[in-house]
């Protein structure tokens, strides 16, 4: 079970908040330069590591504000919390276990 | 080696001590015509097909533990066919048709019991929706029966009539039922092994032979094997080797978990699922109940399951049978399933030359281990896709045909 530490709220049971899936996609554009293959990578491809991923956060039963999580998905470690318009923390260089 | 009475008895006058491995410890060889990745039921399943039904000889599935250690030994072993979409409906039917046969095929008694499964509608709109599904399934030929209040306390004596969410109607799959996981694993092992398959355990496969979008071999833990084709049949984990040949696919695994009673008396003989508790149920030959939710709330390659589900499950399941609050539940586990954004699985070749795909069952494909197999053999041996999964295609991502059955089939994930 995860405790989130919501960056308006405070630390909450995970039950308050809904996972939004991988974070940092960029929409492809300008729109009529889109070809299919890339609104279908945009769309429906995602990189689903077994490691650290970087992912958004709503807390759902509280504030109802979207933030991103580095969480890794084998050990559900929390390494950083951080806004949507934030770029990627570094997060592997200080561990080994990845 | 055969079952039968007669080996049985035989076996015993010798107290059982010489009965001998159901299939050997191959040891990998330096090519093959075709590698399989992954050995549950779909690998092992797809190899026993190609041999059987096409005659490839040199086949090895290689695992990277042991056979049906993955979701195939891990799943609640629902086998149904009442899908919404006239392709689903013609696969998983096909799959049901397969395991209606399979304890003699196989000669392994995989006990199928065909028990049907009852899926419940709790309000005036969920009946209107499972009178949808209802027509659509009739549409798609297969058979199924409306079931109002009252038959349904006749066949569930035990489900809460003063429930939070009071019973309107059920739409049973009389052909639905379950079977015994470990058995089609072992069976589809042993009929293969028998054919000439190599099957290897603790064989992990970490890379690829070949490049530029051409695939002619696999790098494994225990060395390099070159193959005419691979396929991929590693449900919760293909992002991460598919990965390894330059793909990406529209895959996100999560864990999703089973629970099981103490045993008890017989007290429920069918399968049920309620939308509205989310939850699922029937009870094993050995009188365990086996229990079933929905999914863990986030990407995950853990294989332990989340307690707030493991709660929720509960919850549910004490709102529909109030009586079996008296009962401990023994184990708990959790599956890596690969969830599909349509909720329909991915078959067939890729952009990768040679590299094919049978993945994104996500939580559902027990029930297409038959079919899976019979149809991955086809695609791999003549080159041509079968045609019942043709629409299950990974260009339908780019081409927009999506089998939309998320929507469409009333499973509660
Ligand atoms: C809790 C739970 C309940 C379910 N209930 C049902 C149900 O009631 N009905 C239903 O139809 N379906 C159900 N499912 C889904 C079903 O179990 C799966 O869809 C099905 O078993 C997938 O079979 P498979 O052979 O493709 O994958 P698996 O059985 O998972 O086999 C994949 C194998 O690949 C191996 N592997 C992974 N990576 C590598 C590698 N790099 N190298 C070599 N080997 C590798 C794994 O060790 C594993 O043994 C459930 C799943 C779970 C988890
Ligand atoms: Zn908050």
């Amino acid at each position: 079970m995860l405790k989130i530490d919501c960056p308006f709220c405070g630390p909450r049971d995970e039950a308050e908040f809904r996972c939004g899936g991988e974070s940092h996609i960029q929409r492809p554009g300008p729109h009529n330069d889109v070809s299919d293959a890339q609104w279908a990578d945009y769309l429906y491809m995602r990189q689903n590591p077994q490691g650290w991923h970087f992912e958004r956060w709503l807390h759902a039963a509280g504030c109802r504000q979207w933030f991103n999580l580095a969480r890794h998905t084998v050990t559900h470690e929390v390494r950083a919390i951080y806004a949507m318009t934030a770029p990627k923390p570094q997060v592997e260089a200080a561990e080994g276990r990845a | 080696m055969r079952f039968s009475a007669l080996a049985l008895a035989r076996n015993a006058l010798t107290g059982h001590q010489r009965w001998q491995p159901q299939w050997r410890d191959a040891q990998p060889q330096a090519d093959y015509d075709v590698v399989i990745v992954g050995g549950g039921g779909h690998g092992l399943a797809t190899a026993y097909y190609l041999a059987k039904n096409h005659g490839v000889k040199r086949v090895a599935v290689l695992e990277k533990g042991w056979i049906g250690g993955g979701n195939t030994g891990r799943n609640t072993t629902i086998v149904r066919s009442n899908y919404y979409l006239p392709e689903s409906a013609a696969f998983y039917d096909f799959s049901v048709k397969l395991y209606e046969k399979l304890s003699q095929e196989l000669n392994y008694n995989i006990m199928f019991s065909q028990r049907g499964i009852i899926t419940l509608a709790h309000s005036r709109h969920d009946e209107e929706t499972l009178r949808r599904s209802f027509n659509a399934m009739r549409l798609n030929g297969v058979d199924c029966e409306w079931l109002e209040p009252d038959e349904l306390f006749n066949r569930m004596p035990r489900y809460n009539r003063d429930s939070r969410y009071p019973i309107h109607a059920g739409l049973n799959q009389p052909r639905a039922g379950s079977a015994r996981h470990d058995a089609v694993a072992w069976g589809y092992a042993r009929g293969a092994d028998a054919l000439g398959v190599d099957i290897i355990q603790n064989c992990e496969v970490t890379g690829f032979l070949g490049g530029d979008g051409v695939v002619t071999g696999v790098r494994t833990s225990r060395g390099e094997i070159r193959a005419g084709k691979v396929c991929l049949s590693v449900a919760g984990h293909t992002s991460k080797v598919a990965a390894q040949a330059g793909l990406r696919l529209p895959i996100t695994s999560y864990a999703l978990q089973a629970f099981v009673s103490e045993p008890v008396k017989p007290v429920f003989d069918t399968v049920v699922l309620s939308p509205a508790t989310g939850v699922y149920l029937s009870q094993t030959d050995k009188g365990e109940l086996v229990i079933g939710g929905a999914l863990d709330l986030y990407p995950s390659y853990a294989q332990r399951g989340n307690f707030h589900t493991l709660e929720g499950v509960v919850a549910g399941m004490l709102e529909m049978f109030p009586a079996f609050s008296r009962l401990r539940l023994m184990r708990q586990w959790a599956g890596i399933v690969d969830v599909v954004r349509d909720s329909s699985p991915i078959f067939g070749p890729c952009p990768v030359e040679n590299l094919y795909l049978n993945c994104g069952f996500g939580t559902g494909g027990f029930k297409a281990i038959p079919a899976g197999g019979w149809t991955m053999a086809h695609t791999l041996a003549t080159g041509e896709v079968h045609p019942l999964i043709k629409p299950f295609g990974l260009e339908r991502f780019t081409t927009g045909r999506l089998v939309d059955e998320a929507a469409a089939a009333g499973i509660a994930h």
